[in-house]
This record gives structure tokens, C-alpha cells and sequence, in this order.
């Protein structure tokens, strides 16, 4: 099957050969965020990418920007460090009002303004998101925010935040999915004035944060939307988010097959390729097999979500496929690889470690397994 | 000043063919096809051509089917104005295409002819010579460097053993070798723009070039298979195995 936005992935390709592995292998060491790789994609146009055109955007749907991320981490490259400017600012496009769209969009679309940080974590609420506990109190023209954020990453890269706080208590609210709202924090102002950054050392060079709320104000005019109903406001913004991570498994799988199945044919030992023989290739193949198929969902997850239909199960089903896929392609290649799977100059385990990730985030498989199991097939509720 | 740039779709440069079983040819069905780089080099001339004011209008043109339209957009992604396709199916060789160059050269009347050396397909390495022929300009082939100034253009030619330099009269065809530039990708918003940017599609018959082949191709084969190599001790076995087992000496 043709490949979707030949001429763009071509650019993206062309783009990424510009940052090959030695690039990323020295920022690795060292977990220092890809300046040079961010502005080079935003200079190009790249990240604004959804952004409709009277905005400033290529105003292009979901697909496009699927396949820039795929194109970016099947060369070996890594979209973490600026996928959420692509499509954080699809909660303030769609349920933002005018004035705040004409401050913001523009800037985002140029790139003078980040908005690549998304609030939602919570130390003690954990993936249930209802249960979060920073709280925003309006007094007169303000919120006062009080409380605590985990995993929040980009927050020392990005200019803006989306939050999502309690503005009513969950025991106050009407239904538990109530009385949550959306802020953008403006974070050069907020730092230092009721908001900390914690800067967490992770398995991978992520520049994921933790977030501290004393007393933060934010100007009411910064809330989205209508007060209480913020969750219904982020549901959608996390399906396009769950869906451009599965491309980006997508790409982690075409990443691992293309080099395994070049080191398989290069690599001689016993007097002839490991690749001839096929306890090597078929690992490859079936990680082929399971990349395709998980790469169809995608696409259909996209489409859906382009044509305004519901895709929530599908954009959860794709991103499950995906990582599970591209983890099975990660492993296959360190194993394709021997020895030289675990040598940072391969590129190969820094890749694992990166795609290992998309397991547990944005949401992690078991939250999938039960969604599938409650709302599409009707299985009793275990929680 | 108006300049043409003639580009070619070939295969994707990153892909190996296979030949057809029937020796008539290359399979190409189902492999990904992409501008020939010596052309995008000649496109990314021309728009530096442009940026620095020499130039003020580029023209792409396509002799092709009509997925060439594809080539001409990624012209116009990186910078030409507007394009032209002349549809042919099939193979056409490159005295058929310099002369459809030729009607295209009489009805725009550019200064300049920017031509790749050659297509990394055929590897001819025809068009450009006969172009200039076929029109009676001056031309200059491989080009490493290019000047233009008012009336002249200034070509630094790759030669065997050097760089030699000419000065040619406008108007003129260069042709590009692989080091006289780095060809850009496309910005995203230029993406977009290049699919607003007009394509005129032509038929050779509009230039009243008739496309025939005029060669007939006998068989193509796979290059011999490469030998793995043997290690020679000493200086004295090397001559005797070149005189002896190559007889090359
Ligand atoms: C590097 C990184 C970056 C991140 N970036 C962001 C960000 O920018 N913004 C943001 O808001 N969040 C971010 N996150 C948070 C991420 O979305 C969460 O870690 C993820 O959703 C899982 O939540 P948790 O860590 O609280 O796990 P928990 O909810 O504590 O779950 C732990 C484990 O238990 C399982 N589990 C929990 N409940 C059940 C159940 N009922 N049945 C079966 N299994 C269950 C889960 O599947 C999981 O495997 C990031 C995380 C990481 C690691």
C-alpha cells in the first residue's frame, strides 16, 4: 500500500538526517532536552501541523501529523521531547474562546509561544483521573491553586500549561466526572510564584517533572471553557494524543525491523548471515506482521478521529497494538543484534528503553484491557 | 531573469532494482519513486538563484506519467513557481526529451536551462548536450559552481583531473554534478503552498515531438555477482596473479 504524505514524510525524513544517532546518544548521557532538534522541527513548520491555517497552522488533520511522528522515530529520532505541541492545544482550539484562540494560537503555531506541558498525574490519584486533588478556588478575578502533579513532562520546556484541577469537590460534584476545570498556567509567570518544578531522573530522557502548587494564582480569564466541565474538555485531546503515540510505536517498529533486518543480512557468522537462518528472521517477520496490523488501527483511529466520529476505543485498541508491537520489535532487535544490541553507538538500546514507555503512557495497558472489557464487551465492572 | 528546470522521477535512490525475468528491463511496480538527485540539486540552484535576487521566476518542468506531477510538486515545495508536465507513458529517451525541452524553451523563453547531469535510472548522460545543440547555446556540463551575472554565466566544471572554468553567453544550459549544492527538504507550510502553485499539463504532440523509441533494447542483465577477494602474501605473488590468472600485465 502507498505510504500516506509521501512529499512530507520525505521532508521529515530529509530533516531527521540532520540529527543521526550521535546526536541523540550525547544528549542521552547527559538527559539534556533536544533544543537543536525541537527548533530545527518548529522552524520547518512541523509541530504546527494541526493548527488551522487562519491561525497560522498547515491546518492538516490527525493523519498528517501521524505520519511526521512516525517518519521521526523510524529514523531513529525521538518525538517525546515536542509531540504534545502538536496537539495540546486541541483543547484550547476546540473549547477555547476566540480571545483566548487569537492570544495563543498564533504564537503556538510560530513557535514563540510552547505549549507542550499537560497537566493531569496526580502522586495519589493515579490513572483515576476523577480522584485528582489540586484545586483551583476562585476568589474574584482569580484561582488559587493548591496541590501536586507527577510525570508532567516538558514543564521547563514550555511556555504554557494545560491543567486539569477540581474546582468542586469530587463528594460535592454531581457525578464524580464533575466539577473538574481546565487553566492555562502561564509558566514563566507561575515559577517561583506558587508553582515548583521538579525535574524526576527517569530510564529515559524524557524531561518529565514534578509539579508542586502553593498558592499559584491564575487570572480567570485563563479558564477554558466552563467551570466543572473540564474533563469532558481534555477526553478528546487524549484521544489524538493516544493515537499519535501509537504512531510513534509505529515508527519505533519500522525503526527496529529496518536494522535488524540489515544487521541479519550483513552480520556472518558459522560462514554465512545470521539472517539465513530462521530462528533469526522469523522474529523479524512476525515483528513485520504485528507492526502492519497494529499500523492499519492506527490509520483507522485517525480517520475516525479526522471524520469527528467517536474513536475512543479505537484510538485506545491502536495504541495498545502499537506499543506492544514495537516493544516486541524492541526486543527482537537487541536480540537480532547480540552484544552489539546493548552498545550505545546502535542506537538500539537507547530506542528499547524509549519505546518501552508507551506501555504505561499516556495510559497504561491494563486501563486499556478494562475499557475493551467493560464498555465494548460488556464484562462486569472491576472498579 | 526566468529559468527552466527540467526533473525526472526515477526510483527512489535508496532502493535496489531487480531485473525482469524476461531481460526487457527493470521491475519497477510497487517501488517507491522519488525526483533523480542530480535534478532536486539543479531545483536547489535554481531557488538559490532566486533567493539571491539573479532570478525571478522558476519553472519546473516534467516529461513523464502522470505521477511525475508528484516530482514537480516537491519542485515547488522547495521553491519553483509553477510547473508544466508533459505526459507520456512509457519510455522516452533523451533525444525525444530534449526536443520537447526545445518547444518548451521556444514558448518560455528562460535565459537559463538548469538540467541534472544525468538520471541516476539510465545514467545517459544525453539531455543536456543535446538541448544545447538542438537550440545552439552554449552549454555547461557538470557544473560545481555556478555565477551569473547580467549577460554571462560562469560555470566551474568537474573534469577529469581538476575544475575548469568557462564563461558562457546567455542564454545558456548547465547541467549539475553532485557537489555544487545540498539540496533542502521542504518546509511544511511550503508543502502546502506547492499544492496551490499551477501545473499546466502538455502532451508531446503540443510540441509536435513525436516519442517513439528510436533504440531497441536487446536484454538487460544483473551486473556478475562480486567474488569475495584473496589476500596475497608478498609483492611478487601479486605480479605474477596479475600476469598470470588476470592477464593485465
Ligand atoms: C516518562 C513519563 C512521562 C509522563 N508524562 C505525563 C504528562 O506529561 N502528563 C501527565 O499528566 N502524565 C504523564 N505521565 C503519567 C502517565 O500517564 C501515568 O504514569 C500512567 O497513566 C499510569 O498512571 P500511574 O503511574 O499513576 O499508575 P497507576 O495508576 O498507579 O497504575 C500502576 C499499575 O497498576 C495498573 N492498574 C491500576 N489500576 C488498575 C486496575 N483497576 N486494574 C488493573 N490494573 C490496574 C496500571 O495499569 C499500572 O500498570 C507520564 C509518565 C511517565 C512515566
Amino acid at each position: 500500500m502507498a505510504e500516506s504524505f509521501p512529499e512530507i514524510r520525505a521532508s521529515v525524513r530529509r530533516l531527521c538526517a540532520e540529527f543521526p544517532g550521535a546526536y541523540w546518544q550525547a544528549l542521552d548521557r547527559d538527559r539534556i532536552y533536544p533544543t537543536e532538534f525541537v527548533e530545527t522541527l518548529t522552524r520547518e513548520g512541523f509541530l504546527s501541523v494541526l493548527i488551522p491555517e487562519a491561525y497560522g497552522g498547515a491546518g492538516l488533520g490527525l493523519g498528517a501529523a501521524a505520519a511526521i511522528l512516525e517518519e521521526i522515530h523510524r529514523s531513529g529520532c525521538n518525538g517525546g521531547a515536542c509531540h504534545a505541541q502538536m496537539y495540546t492545544m486541541g483543547t484550547l482550539l476546540r473549547y477555547g474562546s476566540e480571545v483566548q484562540k487569537q492570544a495563543f494560537l498564533p504564537k503556538i503555531a510560530s513557535g514563540a509561544l510552547r505549549l507542550q506541558a499537560f497537566g493531569v498525574t496526580e502522586p495519589t490519584s493515579g490513572t483515576d483521573t476523577t480522584r485528582l486533588r489540586t484545586f483551583a478556588r476562585r476568589e474574584g478575578d482569580r484561582y488559587i491553586v493548591n496541590g501536586q502533579k507527577i510525570w508532567i513532562s516538558r514543564a521547563e520546556h514550555s511556555d504554557l500549561m494545560v491543567l486539569l484541577v477540581r474546582t468542586t469537590a469530587r463528594e460535592d460534584a454531581a457525578k464524580p466526572s464533575d466539577g473538574m476545570s481546565v487553566l492555562i498556567v502561564d509558566m514563566k509567570e507561575a515559577v517561583g510564584r506558587g508553582l515548583t518544578v521538579r525535574p524526576i531522573r527517569t530510564m529515559l530522557n524524557h524531561a518529565t517533572t514534578e509539579l508542586f502548587f502553593d498558592d499559584l494564582e491564575v487570572p480567570a480569564e485563563n479558564l477554558i471553557g466552563v467551570e466543572g466541565q473540564g474533563f469532558r474538555y481534555i477526553l478528546e485531546g487524549m484521544n489524538a494524543e493516544r493515537i499519535l503515540i501509537a504512531a510513534e510505536c509505529i515508527g519505533d517498529g519500522r525503526f527496529f525491523i529496518d536494522r535488524a533486518g540489515a544487521y541479519a543480512k550483513d552480520r556472518e557468522v558459522f560462514g554465512r548471515p545470521i539472517g539465513a537462518n530462521q530462528g533469526v528472521q522469523f522474529p523479524i517477520a512476525r515483528a513485520y506482521v504485528q507492526v502492519s496490523a497494529a499500523a492499519l488501527m492506527v490509520d483507522h483511529a485517525a480517520a475516525l478521529f479526522e471524520a469527528g466520529e467517536p474513536c475512543g476505543t479505537e484510538a485506545n485498541m491502536a495504541k495498545m497494538a502499537a506499543s506492544e508491537a514495537s516493544w516486541f520489535a524492541a526486543d527482537m532487535c537487541v536480540q537480532t543484534h547480540g552484544g552489539f544490541g546493548f552498545a550505545e553507538a546502535f542506537d538500539i538500546e537507547r530506542k528499547f528503553r524509549e519505546t518501552r514507555l508507551y506501555q504505561v503512557a499516556p495510559i497504561s495497558t491494563n486501563l486499556i484491557l478494562s475499557h475493551v472489557a467493560t464498555h465494548v464487551l460488556g464484562l462486569p465492572k472491576s472498579f | 531573469m526566468k529559468v527552466l528546470v527540467p526533473v525526472k522521477r526515477v526510483l527512489d535512490y535508496n532502493l535496489k532494482v531487480k531485473v525482469k525475468s524476461d531481460q526487457s528491463g527493470v521491475d519497477l511496480s510497487n517501488l517507491k519513486m522519488a525526483m533523480n538527485p542530480f535534478c532536486e540539486i539543479a531545483v536547489e540552484e535554481a531557488v538559490r538563484l532566486k533567493e539571491k535576487g539573479v532570478v525571478t521566476e522558476i519553472v519546473a518542468v516534467s516529461i513523464g506519467p502522470e505521477q511525475a506531477q508528484e516530482t514537480i510538486r516537491t519542485a515547488l515545495a522547495m521553491g519553483a513557481d509553477r510547473g508544466i508536465l508533459v505526459k507520456v507513458d512509457g519510455d522516452v529517451e533523451p533525444l525525444a526529451v530534449a526536443k520537447i525541452l526545445k518547444g518548451i524553451v521556444e514558448a518560455e523563453s528562460p535565459q537559463l536551462v538548469i538540467l541534472g547531469k544525468q538520471a541516476i535510472d539510465d545514467d545517459a548522460n544525453q539531455t543536456g548536450q543535446m538541448l544545447a545543440a538542438l537550440l545552439g547555446w552554449p552549454q555547461g556540463t557538470f557544473a560545481f559552481k555556478i555565477d551569473v551575472a547580467s549577460d554571462k554565466v560562469t560555470v566551474t566544471r568537474e573534469v577529469d583531473g581538476g575544475l575548469q572554468t568557462v564563461a558562457l553567453n546567455l542564454p545558456a544550459i548547465v547541467t549539475t554534478d553532485l557537489r555544487l549544492n545540498e539540496p533542502r527538504y521542504a518546509s511544511l507550510p511550503n508543502i502546502m503552498k506547492a499544492k496551490k502553485k499551477p501545473i499546466d499539463v502538455k502532451a508531446a504532440a503540443d510540441y509536435g515531438v513525436d516519442t517513439a523509441p528510436r533504440l531497441k533494447v536487446l536484454k538487460v542483465t544483473e551486473p556478475p555477482k562480486r567474488q569475495g577477494g584473496v589476500k596475497v602474501k608478498t609483492v611478487a605473488e601479486l605480479v605474477d596473479k596479475l600476469k598470470n590468472e588476470a592477464g593485465v600485465l
